[in-house]
């Protein structure tokens, strides 16, 4: 590969990183006004069912100390300059600062999300080019059956059926957690045996759109005249298929990975719920039951975040990949 | 494997066999959203059952003759509840996707026919809101606004109507160069009336079809919603309550209660997918059918 143009690719790394800034800021801030719009009430949840003893005097010192007294314009400002000098607030939900909730959770989040994605392409990819190869027949068409069927299919359904049959009924591995309840320590065997089925299920459900793709890119580069050419040389099938057809209909297909961030965010919100996966996934979900709005808050922002990069990633590779493209254009 | 057999003649007859294959999907796809449709609509009111009848003596019996789906923890027939549970989800989801198809239209329309920096900033708020994930957004709304039938139906809305919105935009800015346009815009039409008299109607058939597909997204959005435990109050079976219901049966062994309201959500998605790419292929024939999800 020639030289990469570090230069280009930073300056459009720098373009982007200036607008992740406004959409940020939008987004903390609409989440500060949907909470100011809603009925929930921090005090109430802050007392607790103390609030219904407790005389209006002692509930008003407790708004003014709370700050809920004060538009959620000016909270909004408050969150965000804690949360840039690394203060997001206190957790109610979990009894600990936000940030570490965070710091504590996120590395088996990415464990899961991680995993779950290089298997989702790998297999992905394999049945995508085993469809391509006959399109219309008989593997093709139970390859894309099955694609659309996966894709209609609820992520926490499956997750639900791959409990029911690999846990419960051939009993071969965990039905949840990080480790067996019994043990004490977080062992590298415990949490790859538990790590397993939730990888699984979140794999199937990012499969569908991956094979589909996989599928129409090296068909499509299956009747192009490079193709046409090799097999008129003599050149085997299996080079023409996995040599020219995949390499070139599968880079496209690579480069849109980091646009799939939202729909993975999306599975793992359900099979970390599913699983009790100690991620932040499941840890939104349980910030929801509990109206943890310090906790959402952050995660929200965070979950944008991610997609930002996910996109930032996406149009990098697809400039590195893509000759044609330049990056001064984008 | 010859070179042969494998390039050129695989394309070919699969060329031909996709007509027929298309109007076997259609036909397939038309007879299960009629049949669902016609459950949801005629069973309630004709069928003199009780879905919230309780029988302990016939608990968590397994699919048979006298209960086809079987029974829940509660002795309460399956099927039944099924299919009310699809009539409720269906409910939410027309809702939903009723009220984002109106936000959607709306909002692109405007965008398209205003062009300028209107256009500009009203496609930066959608681009802003589409890089929250659509089912966390979804949570924090419920969230914040506690579940119940319309937060549910709000968080739904409010997290579809971006593509919508997109599409529509997309569309009346290919319509706005059109020669129909300039001459209405030259016989003196205000630029209201090139809005909803010439652009809108242009428009529609595409948003109806946003729509459609939209409707199976709403329902998935609104089950999962129900099922974490945030989407609509449990007294209200919905195909998402229905597997959660059924989990802790599940985890007891019965795969039953867990396994037909799944089915329930996924044979409609796949049926109004095969309708919806039907009908794109006849309002716009260049573009290769393939099913929408």
């Amino acid at each position: 590969m020639n030289r990469l143009p570090w230069a280009a690719m930073a300056r459009l790394a720098g373009r982007r990183l200036l607008f992740f800034v406004p959409v940020l800021l939008i987004v903390t801030f609409g989440v500060f006004a949907i909470a100011a719009a809603s009925p929930f009430d921090p005090v109430k949840a802050y007392a607790g069912t103390a609030a219904f003893g407790s005389d209006a005097r002692t509930l008003e010192r407790l708004r003014e100390n709370l700050g809920v007294d004060q538009p959620f314009t000016s909270r909004w400002w408050h969150w965000l300059t804690a949360a840039l000098g690394g203060d997001l607030g206190q957790s109610s939900v979990m009894r600990q600062p936000v940030a570490q909730v965070i710091g504590e959770r996120l590395v088996w989040s990415s464990l899961l999300c991680g995993a779950a994605f290089v298997v989702a392409v790998l297999t992905g990819t394999v049945l995508g080019v085993l469809a391509a190869r006959r399109p219309g027949s008989a593997l093709d068409r139970a390859v894309t059956s099955l694609t659309y069927s996966l894709e209609a299919a609820p992520v926490f359904w499956l997750a639900l059926l791959a409990v029911w049959l690999f846990a419960l009924r051939s009993g071969v591995l965990p039905a949840g957690g990080l480790t067996d309840t019994a043990s004490e320590q977080v062992t590298f065997s415990q949490v790859a045996g538990h790590l397993v089925l939730p990888t699984g299920v979140l794999a199937v459900s990012q499969l569908p759109w991956f094979t589909l793709y996989v599928r129409q890119g090296v068909g499509d580069a299956l009747a192009e005249d490079p193709v046409r050419g090799a097999r008129a040389r003599g050149v085997s099938e299996r080079t023409v298929l996995l040599g020219h057809a995949l390499r070139s209909g599968l880079l496209p297909v690579l480069t849109l990975v980091g646009s799939r961030v939202p729909e993975l965010i999306t599975g793992a919100l359900l099979v970390e719920s599913v699983f009790s996966w100690p991620g932040i996934a499941a840890a939104t979900v349980e910030a929801a039951a509990a109206v943890d709005f310090p906790l959402l808050a952050a995660l929200t922002t965070l979950a944008t975040a991610a997609v930002l990069v996910g996109n930032l990633l996406a149009d990098l590779l697809y400039g590195l990949f893509d000759p044609r493209v330049e990056f001064r254009d984008m | 494997m010859t070179c042969e057999s494998a390039a050129e003649p695989a394309w070919r007859s699969y060329g031909v066999r996709r007509r027929s294959t298309t109007a076997v999907r259609l036909r397939v796809s038309a007879a299960l959203v009629a049949v669902t449709v016609l459950a949801v609509l005629l069973v309630p009111p004709l069928v003199r059952l009780d879905q919230q009848t309780v029988d302990l003596g016939s608990k968590l019996l397994p699919p048979g003759w006298a209960h086809p789906f079987g029974t829940d923890d509660l002795g309460r027939d399956l099927l039944l509840r099924c299919v009310y549970g699809l009539r409720i989800s269906l409910l939410v989801g027309v809702a939903a996707a009723l009220v984002a198809t109106v936000i959607g239209t709306a909002v692109g329309a405007t965008a398209g026919a205003l062009g300028g920096w209107v256009d500009q900033g009203v496609m930066r708020v959608v681009d802003t809101i589409a890089s929250v994930p659509h089912l966390l957004l979804g949570i924090f709304i419920v969230a914040m606004f506690r579940p119940g039938v319309w937060p549910v139906v709000v968080s739904v809305a409010l997290t579809h109507w971006l593509s919508t919105a997109r599409i529509v935009r997309a569309e009346v800015l290919s319509l706005r160069s059109r020669p129909y346009i300039d001459a209405a815009v030259s016989g003196g039409a205000s630029r209201w009336r090139v809005a909803v008299r010439h652009l809108l109607p242009a428009v529609l058939p595409r948003a109806a079809l946003a729509a459609v597909l939209m409707v199976p997204h709403a329902m998935w959005h609104e089950s999962a919603l129900s099922f974490l435990g945030l989407g609509l109050p449990t007294h209200m079976a919905s195909l998402g309550n229905l597997v959660q219901g059924g989990r802790s049966s599940l985890l007891a062994g019965q795969w039953w209660p867990t396994l037909f309201p799944g089915l329930f959500i996924i044979v409609p998605t796949l049926a109004v997918a095969g309708l919806a790419g039907a009908w794109r292929e006849r309002i716009d024939p260049r573009r290769r059918s393939e099913l929408m999800l």
